[in-house]
């Protein structure tokens, strides 16, 4: 698969604590790619480098060849859209408003509002489930359904590159499958989708490419079934686990063999006496 | 046709779209501007002698001839109208920087800053109306760039502006007591006067120029209004939809401060119309964010209500009306803190 949006040798940092060096990674174009890794990995810096939130020291980042901090703003936003982990909303702002500022980057002072954004919000609510929740304050939301009237603000945007920092973080396990459904089929529509997940097991079965990442650096990368196995899951994770086939898509599972036991809840302790 | 008209109407306020939200802020931008245009007759009329609305209609239209009208009264009323616009369209601006309804102008120091700089031109130089506007607008700017320089940490914290904005209010408030004391005694006794933020005595000469000057920073702001209210989705959202914060910013803190040190120059500092205008236009317009349009109305409002009270209180003693606007909007400050407080 061929890349466009590729990171090449990139150092980042926050302050003064550098969080990756020398980093590269390539988007496979047209696929889902779902970062895995423990907390404080890197992963989501990396996807903020590729969001042009944060400059690289070193290195470059790129979109068809072009640093992604050379676009025009807007033009730039046309291309990437961006879901951070946390959004907040302005008060008292409604569902279909909230929705409409994903089309921002096609608006300019003179042309605030089209028939085609009118179109592209319609489907974007639609296509996110929240249809029926236009008129409604985004405050009196559950949480849930903010996560999804969120998606749908960065659908409306109607780029064909999605980031999307931990996307399902909020969502009930019902919504998780469905918000994965469908970037399973804005990937078929021929979408490119990044998305940080934490369920390893829902990254090896909703994603084609799988990265996984440890203080900072890609510890491997691939088709989840080819890299899944169990010294990746120790060596990343440092979870002890069989991995077994999906009983439903025959992907890679990941099993921890820690028990409910007095040696698991002090799974942090290295010796296991019990056993 | 309907729709585009709304469109027109709501270009500097929102982008926002259902019919319901849209009627709203027609409703409120028909209302608020009878209000204005009432209140602006009522201070036409009103006077050590009592005119009629249809003397005022009269002079207005060019049938009769009335000096106290024309050139004592009108321009005040002006005045009222476009200060308080600009004030509450300040109050906006800085309450969407730093996202949070204390952070308007007056309680951050830039009210008090701008004073300095207009002291500093009185008191140093000869005080012509240039000189003290340009003192005023530097005086703001140097507030807003210590705030900024002050608060910066590692991003950018609304919050942390407004701490250390009412601890730099503080000290500017005692800078320009010092200089006022240490000044001649005429020069006291004028800056006194002016330093509650009055319209009394204002004249069409001190007018020309700050008109001109609000009307170009307000259009400057209408071209940036849909970039701000994208703003308030966070930075991130903000940036990756398209937005470019740093000029952004820069801009606003311009018309912001430009708007502030403009009116100050003239009228010294009016405190809280910038504070507390912007929060009604919001819950009146039942608008997501902190709109302009709504924000400029209630400020012209509120400007024109509190002068004609402070002329009326203690009649024929014209009152400054900072201190009206001080002592409404004190109240409003201790209800927002007790909200916030109780929120925190």
């Amino acid at each position: 698969m061929s890349a466009r949006l590729t990171a090449r040798e990139i150092t980042l940092r926050y302050g003064d604590r550098v969080v990756s060096t020398r980093l590269s990674l390539d988007v496979p174009d047209g696929a889902f790619t779902a970062i895995v890794g423990p907390n404080g990995c890197g992963k989501s810096t990396l996807l903020r480098a590729f969001a042009r939130l944060l400059r690289p020291d070193a290195g470059r980042v790129e979109l068809d060849g072009r640093e992604v901090g050379d676009y025009p703003a807007k033009a730039l936003a046309q291309r990437l859209g961006f879901l951070p982990q946390d959004p907040q909303a302005p008060e008292d702002i409604r569902v279909r408003q909230l929705v409409g500022r994903g089309r921002f980057p096609y608006q300019s002072f003179l042309a605030l509002w089209s028939a085609r954004d009118e179109r592209a919000v319609t489907d974007a609510m639609a296509a996110a489930g929240v249809a029926d929740l236009g008129d409604r304050p985004v405050r009196e939301l559950s949480g849930g359904q903010r996560q999804r009237v969120w998606m749908a603000m960065v659908l409306a945007q109607d780029t064909p590159y999605l980031l999307l920092d931990e996307p399902t973080s909020f969502l009930d396990i019902t919504h998780q499958y469905q918000l994965l459904g469908l970037l399973a089929t804005l990937r078929d529509q021929g979408r490119t989708v990044v998305a940080v997940l934490h369920d390893i097991n829902q990254a090896c079965r909703f994603a084609d490419h799988l990265v996984a990442m440890k203080d900072g650096r890609v510890a491997a990368e691939g088709d989840p079934t080819d890299i899944v196995d169990a010294a990746l899951i120790e060596d990343v994770f440092e979870l002890p686990s069989v991995i077994v086939p999906d009983p439903v898509t025959n992907t890679p599972m990941v099993v921890p063999t820690l028990r409910a036991d007095a040696s698991a809840l002090r799974a942090d302790v290295p010796t296991q006496r019990g056993d | 046709m309907s729709t585009l008209n709304v469109r027109g109407l709501t270009v500097r306020g929102r982008t926002v779209r259902g019919p319901r939200v849209q009627r709203r802020t027609v409703v409120l931008t028909a209302a608020m501007t009878a209000l204005m245009l009432g209140l602006g007759l009522l201070g036409l009329c009103y006077g050590a002698s009592w005119s009629t609305p249809g003397e005022v209609l009269a002079v207005l239209s060019g049938a009769e001839r009335s000096v106290v009208i024309s050139e004592w009264r009108l321009p005040r009323v002006l005045a009222g109208l476009v200060f308080g616009a600009a004030l509450g369209v300040a109050g906006a601006i800085f309450q969407n920087l730093t996202r949070n309804p204390m952070g308007s102008p007056d309680v951050i120091g830039l009210d008090a800053g701008a004073y300095t700089g207009a002291l500093v031109a009185i008191t140093a130089l000869s005080g012509t109306s240039a000189q003290l506007a340009v003192g005023s607008v530097i005086g703001g700017l140097v507030v807003a760039a210590v705030i900024y320089a002050l608060s910066f940490d590692q991003g950018f914290s609304g919050l942390r502006l407004v701490v250390i904005g009412i601890a730099l209010n503080a000290m500017m408030t005692a800078v320009n007591s010092w200089i006022v004391l240490r000044a001649d005694l005429e020069v006291a006794i004028a800056a006194v006067g002016w330093s509650a933020g009055s319209l009394n005595a204002v004249g069409w000469e001190d007018l020309n120029i700050p008109f001109t000057a609000i009307a170009l920073l307000l259009a400057l702001m209408a071209t940036q209004a849909h970039a701000m209210h994208q703003a308030a989705l966070g930075d991130a959202v903000a940036t990756t939809t398209g937005v470019g914060l740093g000029r952004l910013r820069l801009l606003m803190v311009l018309v912001g401060v430009g708007c502030t040190a403009t009116v100050t120059a003239v009228a010294g500092p009016i405190a809280f119309i910038a504070l507390a205008a912007p929060q009604i236009g919001r819950r009146l317009a039942g608008a997501a964010g902190v709109p302009l349009l709504p924000a400029a109305l209630t400020g012209a409002v509120l400007l024109l209500g509190a002068d004609l009270v402070a002329q009326m209180l203690l009649a024929p003693v014209a009152l400054p009306v900072g201190v009206v606007s001080t002592a409404i909007g004190g109240c409003y400050l201790i209800w927002l803190l007790t909200k916030e407080v109780r929120r925190a």
